[in-house]
Order: C-alpha cells, then sequence, then structure tokens
C-alpha cells in the first residue's frame, strides 16, 4: 500500500463541514417535526369510522413505507415538475423527507395507541374523571412513554438517511463532501471523516435521548 | 431524440430490478455469515469480544449506508484491490446487513431463557452443544420474522447503490429517464416494482411473526 493519507487536506473546509453539518441536523429536526404531524394525522385517519379515510391511510403508510427514500426523492424533485410543481433541492429534499417519515411516526403512534388497554379510558373515566382528564392524567404519559424509544431511534435513522439528499444536490453534510472531494481529490479521507462526522451525531444524540427518557420515565418526578 | 416511455423501458425496467434482487440476496447470504459470527461475538462470555462487536455494530448502525458506499468505493483501490460497482456494492451492503441481522440475532439468542442453557450445562452438554442444540435453534424460530422484515429495508437500500454507479433498478430508471424526460412515469414505475417486492416481503414477515407466536 503506497498510499499517504493526508487528512490535513480537510483542514481548510472545517467551516464547510460545520456549515453542512448544521443543514443535516437543520433537515432532520424539521422534517422530524412535520413528520410527526403528519404521522399523528395518519394515525387518527387508519382509526377513522369512515372506510375511505381508513384506505387512504394504510395506502399511504404503506406506499412510502415499502418503497426507497431515494426513489421518492426522485418523484418529488424530478417528477413533480412535469405535472407543474416545482422545489428547489432542499425544499425537495423536506418534502420527501417529511412525507417519508410521516409514514413511519403514523405506524408508531397506531402501535402506541394499541398498546394502552380500553380498560385504561373506562376506569379513569368511572374515577369520575372527564374525557380530557383521563386523557392527561391516564393515557398521554403511558402513550408518551410507548411511542418515544421507537420515536427516538426513527430520528437517528432520519438524521443518517439525509445524506441520500445530497444526490439531488441539497447542500447538507453529505453534499459537502463531494465539494471538498472535487477540491482536493482526497476521495478516501473526506468520506471517512464525513462519514464518522455522523457517528458522532448519532451517538450523540443517542446518549440524550436516552438521558431524556430516564429523566421524564425512569426517575419520574413528584407530581 | 427524446423517445416515449414504452413497455420496452417496463421491460428494461425489470431486468434491472434482477440486479437489485441479485444484490439483496448475494448480500444477505454474505452479510447472513458474518452477521451469525457477530451474534456469536455479542453473547459470548468474553468481554473484549463483545466489546469489539457492539463497536462494530455501533459504527455500522450509527453511520449512513451512503457514506459507507463512498468510503469502501475509494478505500479498497488505496489496499491494492480494484473495484467495479457491484464488488464494492456486495461488500458494503454485506458488511450493512451483518450488523443488523448480527443485532436481530443476538436479540433472538437472548430472548431464549437462561434456564435453558443451565438445562444444557445439567445434562453435562459443553458450551458450544449447549449454543448448538438448545439455544440456537430456539433462536431461529424467533428470529425469522424480523429477519423477514429487515430484508424489505435491505431491498430499499440497494437503490443507493446507483449513485455509486452500479446498474440496478434505481440506476437503471435514471437512465431511462434521461432518455424518455417522463421522469414521474419512469420513477413511478420503478417504485412500483420496489412496491411488490417489498410488500410481499412485509407480508410475509407478519404472517410468519402471526404464526411463530401462536406456536409458542
Amino acid at each position: 500500500m503506497n498510499y499517504n493519507f493526508k487528512f490535513s487536506a480537510l483542514l481548510p473546509y472545517t467551516d464547510d463541514i460545520v456549515q453542512g453539518a448544521l443543514l443535516t441536523l437543520y433537515l432532520s429536526v424539521v422534517t422530524m417535526c412535520i413528520g410527526l404531524m403528519i404521522g399523528g394525522v395518519v394515525a387518527v385517519g387508519r382509526n377513522s369510522p369512515v372506510a375511505g379515510i381508513r384506505v387512504a391511510a394504510r395506502v399511504y403508510v404503506e406506499a412510502l413505507r415499502n418503497t426507497p427514500l431515494l426513489v421518492q426523492l426522485f418523484i418529488v424533485f424530478f417528477g413533480l415538475p412535469t405535472l407543474g410543481i416545482r422545489f428547489g433541492a432542499n425544499a425537495a429534499a423536506i418534502v420527501a423527507l417529511s412525507l417519508n417519515v410521516g409514514a413511519y411516526a403514523a405506524e408508531i403512534f397506531r402501535a402506541g395507541i394499541e398498546s394502552i388497554h380500553r380498560s385504561q379510558v373506562e376506569s379513569g373515566r368511572s374515577l369520575g374523571l372527564t374525557a380530557y382528564q383521563t386523557f392527561r392524567h391516564v393515557v398521554l404519559f403511558q402513550a408518551v412513554k410507548a411511542v418515544y424509544p421507537a420515536l427516538a431511534s426513527q430520528f437517528v435513522l432520519l438524521l443518517l438517511a439525509t445524506s441520500v439528499v445530497s444526490s439531488i444536490g441539497a447542500t447538507e453534510l453529505f453534499h459537502e463532501a463531494a465539494f471538498i472531494e472535487s477540491r482536493t481529490f482526497r476521495s478516501f479521507e473526506v468520506y471517512a471523516l464525513i462519514t464518522l462526522s455522523y457517528l458522532v451525531m448519532t451517538l450523540a444524540f443517542r446518549g440524550l435521548f436516552a438521558g431524556i427518557y430516564w429523566a421524564a420515565f425512569v426517575r419520574r418526578p413528584a407530581r | 431524440m427524446i423517445r416515449d416511455f414504452d413497455s420496452g423501458d417496463v421491460v428494461y425496467l425489470l431486468l434491472a430490478a434482477r440486479w437489485t434482487v441479485a444484490l439483496v440476496v448475494s448480500a444477505t447470504l454474505c452479510g447472513g455469515v458474518l452477521g451469525f459470527v457477530v451474534a456469536i461475538a455479542r453473547v459470548v462470555p468474553v468481554a473484549p469480544v463483545r466489546w469489539l462487536a457492539i463497536g462494530y455494530i455501533n459504527l455500522i448502525q450509527g453511520t449512513p449506508l451512503l457514506g459507507q458506499l463512498f468510503a469502501l468505493f475509494f478505500a479498497l483501490p488505496l489496499i491494492g484491490i480494484t473495484v467495479d460497482a457491484w464488488s464494492a456494492a456486495l461488500v458494503c451492503m454485506s458488511i450493512y446487513a451483518s450488523a443488523f441481522l448480527g443485532e436481530i440475532w443476538r436479540s433472538g439468542l437472548q430472548s431464549v431463557h437462561q434456564r435453558q442453557w443451565e438445562a444444557g450445562a445439567s445434562l453435562g452438554l459443553t458450551y458450544r452443544q449447549q449454543l448448538g442444540h438448545v439455544v440456537i435453534p430456539q433462536a431461529l424460530r424467533i428470529s425469522v420474522a424480523p429477519t423477514v422484515g429487515f430484508l424489505v429495508q435491505l431491498v430499499k437500500d440497494t437503490s443507493l447503490a446507483a449513485l455509486i454507479g452500479f446498474v440496478e433498478l434505481t440506476r437503471a430508471s435514471q437512465i431511462i429517464s434521461s432518455a424518455t424526460f417522463s421522469p414521474l412515469t419512469v420513477y413511478t414505475t420503478a417504485a412500483a416494482i420496489y412496491f411488490v417486492i417489498c410488500f410481499s416481503l412485509s407480508q410475509l414477515s407478519q404472517v410468519l411473526e402471526g404464526r411463530l407466536h401462536v406456536t409458542r
């Protein structure tokens, strides 16, 4: 092996890497928030008394969960403009990622709703709590506790999945890698470093989420 | 000249989907062997081996597959191995699959009750015999459904191989898309093909899950 590794060639691009990482975080947080909203609506839709809404919600969830994100991204970025709907790269990334996360969040919420036994609501009501009080004091805590771990790992998966949007030119962290490579020709160093910086972020978030879980659910504050 | 998207293109996409399937099958086989080693390494009573396995799993599950693909694609030539897109994709998807399959099978192994090990030991079985004759057969049953479920993820993730130039379903649709300039039709067709593969697998996973649950 006659290759001299030269990671120092990347030093002048520290700012670009930080910028890219910030945009990756921004994309992840924004799409997670939109995805949670979509997921909430769809999860409710899957239990709707109207058959049409139930079917539509199921089709959405299955279609998004059984096709690759990359193809969804191409449909949004390259396909929709033929119908006159145009997005910039970053906007298309947000649209595709949000729709994608929405489908997974919907399934997580549905499992969470199903995990709470009907008798919990009934016992709350029989103690004389109003519907709102039952929801607030009986259901909510259990529901959040049930969905939290799955949503936390979904966020980490999302953070990793954002790397895919570099392929349509959204300027997040992985896109910076291609940019720096084109300037330095240090392909391996660039991709190894960028890939590892995702590891730093995912480990940090896993630690953070575990800490929140511990603070909120294990060491339950007196109230 | 720009031509129309016709039935010939659908056939071309279907033929390209064979490469998607080939990649999934090969990566499952290679990744399965490696994943088996990872799963065993996670449960052996030697701490450094377990730490190594945990580090490996964290590294693979904590970094984007796309990054792994690119890093590997550029790293292998540095150690004198010239790679085509197929080998890079195969090696990468196998490593990726091994980390996930390893964890699935590890949790399968650990869900077999401790008493089963003890029962084996009290019958005079060695550690290897306990593992091979008592624990693994039971763990296999538990792991079948989540393993098939992971294959759905693997099928979808092979689309990333398109970005290093391996001509599977997604890359083929990029090619057709630029030839016909009807991206919406082309990518929707590709999505439909993925859907058929993935939906069948996820339904299969659910059926298996129900069936194996009842008999336990």
